[in-house]
C-alpha cells in the first residue's frame, strides 16, 4: 500500500545491451520508488553491473528507454546526472585526503567555501569520520575508505544513490555492521538506494525490495520476504538461502508427489499431472519417527551449526536438507513432516525435460552405418544408426546423455551455463547455445557464466523418423 | 630473519665501482699534480663557470621541449588502442637502438648546407645555408636524443591511473576538462618529475652532442671534462664533483616536489 503511494524515480524500459555480439541484458524492465533501497541481486555475470552503470550513465542501451523523474535521460553523460555511485572499489582519489575526496562533487558545483567545510563535516559525522579530514585516503582502512566513498556520493545530494557491491571487500564481521550501517543511513538520508551484489543474505538484510537476475533477465521482483517463501522458480530458491529443490509431479490442485510419495499442499492452477519443480527449506522439515514421517530416510550426516544441526537424510537416492535443533544419530532412520504450507511449488526452469533435436540428415552412409546432420553451423555425426540423406529425424536425448567435454572438442561448442541446480541426486544444469537451451545432469557442480563445450550420447538416444512427406 | 648472504656480490660491486670511483675523484679534486692538498683545481674549475651555466641552460630548454612534446603525446597514447599503444611506443624506442653518434651524424646530414632541410627551406625562397653550428641544432640533437625517457614514465605513469577514478570524477559531475584538471593531470606528476629527471640529468652532463651539431661557444661541461681530463686530471676531477653536486641539488629539490605533490 505505502508502495503504490510513492512515485517512480528511475524506470527502466525495454532494455537491450549487447557487447560483442554477446546478449547483456535482454530486455529489462524496472521501475524503482523514491526512497526505496532496492537491492539487485544475482551470480557473477548476470548483467546486474551493467543495469546499475546504464542508470549511472556509463553505458548506453542498444535500445531501450531509462526515465529519470519523468525524462528520457538516454544520452546524458554521467556528469549531467543527478546519479552518485559508490564503487565496487571505492576509487577514492589517491592524491587528495578525507576531506576534498568528499568535497569533489560540490567543489565542482562551486558552492561558497563555508558551505563545503559545513557539509562536508557534516556529512563525515554521519558516516562516523570526523576527525578524520586530513587523512590520507589509501592509509585508511578497507570499511573507513568505504565509508569515505559513501560519504562523496551522499553529500552531493543526489536523487538516486547507486552501490556497486561496496561491502565486497570487506571482512565478515565489518560487512555485517556496515551493512546494518547502510540500511540506517538510507533511512536517515531518505534517498533511493540501488545497491547491486551477488550475496543473497545482504539482499535480505538490507533491502524493501529485491531484483533477483539471472543470465542478462530479471527473474523475481518482490520483498525479501516474498523471494524467500514464495520463490516463483529453482533458479531463484537455489539462490537465495539454502533449499531442498526436488522434481515433482503436480497429481491435481493441493496435491503434489514427491520421492514417490503423495503430499498435501496449498498450491493450485498448475493442471493435473504437470512436472513441476518443488522447494521445500531445510528448517520446515520436523524430524519425526519413521512411522509418523510423511517421507522416511537415513541420516548420513549431522553438523553443529550453533543454532542448528544442518544434517543429511537420504530417502532413496535423493538427498534432504534438513535444520533441526534436535540431532538424529548418523546412520539411523528418520521420519519427516513437512506443513502444507512450507511446500513451494514452481514451473519448471525449462518446458521440457528430455531434449528434443528435430533435423535432417544432410549425408550417411548405410555400409559404415552412421549419418551426419548440422546443428548450429556444426556437424554432428552418429555412428551405429542410419537414415537416409535428406529424411527428417527426430532425436530424444534425456538429460543424461548430455555431457560437458573438453576445450576445442564436443559437439556444440561456446555454450553458456545458465542455471546449475541440485535436485538431491544431481546438478540440472540448463545450457543455452545459439539457437536453443538444453537441460544436462552432473554430479560435478559446474560454475554458471561460464562457456563450455558440449557432447552428446547418441547410444542414450532415440531416433524416430518424422519426414512423413516422403513415406506417405 | 632473512639471510643478507646474496647480496654480498652487490655490495662489494658498488664499493668498487661506486664508492672507490667517487673516493677517488674526490681526492684528485682535491690534490695537486704532486698528490698535495691543493684547492687550485677549483679556482682552475670556476674558468669554465661559463659553460657550466651554457650546460644548465641547454639542458633546462631541452627537457622543457621534451615535457611540452611528450606530455600530450603520452595522453594520446593512452586513450588508443591497446594495440596502437604498444606500436606507438614501439616506433618511439626503435631509434633509440641504433648507435647514438650514427644518430648525431644523420643530423650532421640532415642540418648541413645543402641537406635536406636547407634544400627544403631553398625551396621556399630562403637562402641556402648551413643549420648547423647553434645552441638550436644542439637543443634539438637533445631533444631527438632525450625525448624517449620523457615519454615513457609519463606514458608509465598515466595508463596505470585507474579507470575506475576517472568514472568517479565523471559521476560526481566533472566533464572531460575538469577530469584532466583534476584527476589525470594531479596523478600523472610522478611521471613527468621522473621524466624531468631523466632527460635533465644526462643531458646536463652529454657530450659529442655539442662537439657536432653546436658552435664554437656552444661547448658543454662534458665536452670539457672530457678535453681537460687528458691533460690535467685534478681538474677535470673538480669539474666533475662540481657537476654532480649540481646534479644531486637538482634531484633533491625535484623529490620535494614530488614528496609535496603526493601530499597535497
Amino acid at each position: 500500500m505505502e508502495q503504490t503511494s510513492k512515485k517512480t524515480i528511475v524506470s527502466l524500459k525495454d532494455i537491450f545491451v549487447r557487447f560483442d555480439g554477446e546478449i547483456i541484458l535482454n530486455h529489462i524492465n524496472l521501475d524503482i520508488m523514491e526512497k526505496e533501497f532496492v537491492t539487485i541481486l544475482g551470480p557473477s555475470g548476470c548483467g546486474k553491473t551493467t543495469t546499475l552503470r546504464i542508470i549511472g550513465g556509463f553505458v548506453e542501451p542498444e535500445s531501450g528507454d531509462i526515465i529519470f523523474d519523468g525524462k528520457k535521460i538516454n544520452g546524458t553523460p554521467p556528469n549531467k546526472r543527478n546519479v552518485n555511485t559508490v564503487f565496487q572499489k571505492y576509487a577514492l582519489f589517491p592524491h587528495l585526503n578525507v576531506f576534498e575526496n568528499v568535497a569533489f562533487g560540490l567543489r565542482l558545483k562551486k558552492l561558497p567555501k563555508d558551505v563545503i567545510k559545513d557539509r562536508v563535516t557534516k556529512m563525515l559525522a554521519v558516516v562516523d569520520l570526523k576527525g578524520y579530514e586530513k587523512r590520507n585516503v589509501a592509509k585508511l582502512s578497507g570499511g573507513q575508505q568505504q565509508r569515505v566513498a559513501i560519504a562523496r556520493a551522499l553529500v552531493c545530494d543526489p536523487d538516486l544513490i547507486l552501490l556497486d557491491e561496496p561491502l565486497g571487500a570487506l571482512d565478515l564481521k565489518l560487512r555485517k555492521s556496515m551493512q546494518l550501517e547502510l540500511k540506517d543511513i538510507q533511512r536517515k538520508s531518505a534517498k533511493t538506494f540501488i545497491y547491486v551484489t551477488h550475496d543473497q543474505e545482504e539482499a535480505l538484510t538490507m533491502s524493501d525490495r529485491v531484483v533477483v537476475m539471472n543470465n542478462g533477465v530479471i527473474e523475481q521482483i518482490g520483498t525479501p520476504e516474498d523471494i524467500y517463501n514464495e520463490p516463483v522458480n529453482a533458479f531463484v530458491a537455489d539462490f537465495i538461502g539454502e533449499a531442498n529443490i526436488l522434481n515433482g509431479t503436480m497429481i491435481d490442485d493441493c496435491r503434489i508427489r514427491i520421492l514417490n510419495r503423495e503430499l498435501e499442499c496449498v498450491d493450485k492452477g498448475f493442471g493435473k499431472k504437470t512436472p513441476v519443480d518443488v522447494v521445500i527449506r531445510p528448517e520446515d522439515i520436523e524430524l519425526t519417527s519413521p512411522e509418523k514421517g510423511q517421507l522416511v530416510g537415513e541420516v548420513m550426516s549431522s553438523t553443529f551449526k550453533g543454532v542448528h544441526y544442518e544434517m543429511s537424510i537420504m530417502c532413496g537416492n535423493c538427498e534432504i536438507l534438513v535444520h533441526s535443533t534436535r540431532s538424529a544419530e548418523v546412520g539411523s532412520t528418520v521420519g519427516m513432516c513437512v506443513i502444507p504450507f512450507n511446500i513451494q511449488i514452481m514451473n519448471k526452469l525449462l518446458p521440457f525435460y528430455d531434449n528434443v533435436i528435430e533435423t535432417v540428415v544432410s549425408s550417411s552412409s548405410e555400409d559404415e552405418n552412421y549419418f551426419e546432420f548440422n546443428l548450429e553451423d556444426e556437424t554432428v555425426r552418429v555412428d551405429g544408426q542410419f537414415f537416409e540423406e535428406g529424411s527428417g529425424v527426430r532425436i530424444t536425448l534425456p538429460p543424461s546423455a548430455l555431457s560437458l567435454a573438453g576445450d576445442g572438442v564436443g559437439d556444440l561448442k561456446d555454450v553458456y551455463i545458465e542455471s546449475v541446480v541440485y535436485k538431491g541426486e544431481h546438478n540440472e544444469i540448463i545450457l543455452e547455445s545459439d539457437e536453443r537451451k538444453w537441460l544436462m545432469l552432473s554430479d560435478v557442480d559446474e560454475q554458471v557464466a561460464t562457456y563450455v563445450s558440449l557432447a552428446f550420447d547418441f547410444s542414450k538416444a532415440s531416433f524416430e523418423l518424422i519426414n512423413g512427406n516422403r513415406e506417405g | 630473519m632473512k639471510s643478507r648472504k646474496p647480496s654480498i656480490p652487490y655490495i662489494i660491486w658498488m664499493v668498487v665501482f661506486t664508492m672507490i670511483p667517487i673516493v677517488m675523484i674526490g681526492c684528485t679534486a682535491f690534490t695537486d699534480k704532486n698528490g698535495n692538498f691543493s684547492l687550485d683545481a677549483f679556482s682552475n674549475a670556476l674558468f669554465y663557470s661559463e659553460v657550466f651555466l651554457k650546460s644548465l641552460w641547454i639542458a633546462f630548454l631541452s627537457t622543457v621541449i621534451c615535457l611540452v612534446l611528450a606530455y600530450p603525446l603520452a595522453y594520446m597514447l593512452t586513450k588508443m588502442k591497446q594495440s596502437s599503444q604498444n606500436t606507438m611506443i614501439m616506433l618511439f624506442m626503435i631509434p633509440m637502438w641504433m648507435n647514438f653518434l650514427l644518430r648525431i651524424y644523420a643530423w650532421i646530414m640532415i642540418l648541413q648546407e645543402n641537406g635536406p632541410l636547407d634544400n627544403f627551406l631553398a625551396i621556399l625562397g630562403i637562402p641556402h645555408s648551413s643549420y648547423l653550428g647553434n645552441t638550436a641544432a644542439v637543443v634539438l640533437g637533445m631533444v631527438y636524443e632525450y625525448l624517449p625517457f620523457m615519454i615513457l614514465p609519463i606514458y608509465t605513469v598515466m595508463s596505470k591511473i585507474d579507470g575506475g577514478l576517472i568514472e568517479a570524477a565523471r559521476d560526481l559531475g566533472s566533464g572531460n576538462v575538469t577530469v584532466f584538471k583534476k584527476v589525470i593531470f594531479p596523478l600523472s606528476i610522478p611521471g613527468v618529475i621522473s621524466g624531468i629527471t631523466m632527460v635533465f640529468v644526462p643531458s646536463a652532463s652529454t657530450f659529442l652532442v655539442s662537439q657536432y651539431l653546436g658552435g664554437t661557444d656552444d661547448i658543454m661541461i662534458g665536452d670539457v671534462i672530457d678535453k681537460v681530463f687528458w691533460t690535467d686530471q685534478n681538474t677535470g676531477s673538480a669539474i666533475s664533483l662540481i657537476l654532480m653536486v649540481f646534479i644531486l641539488i637538482f634531484l633533491i629539490i625535484m623529490n620535494l616536489f614530488g614528496d609535496e605533490e603526493a601530499i597535497a
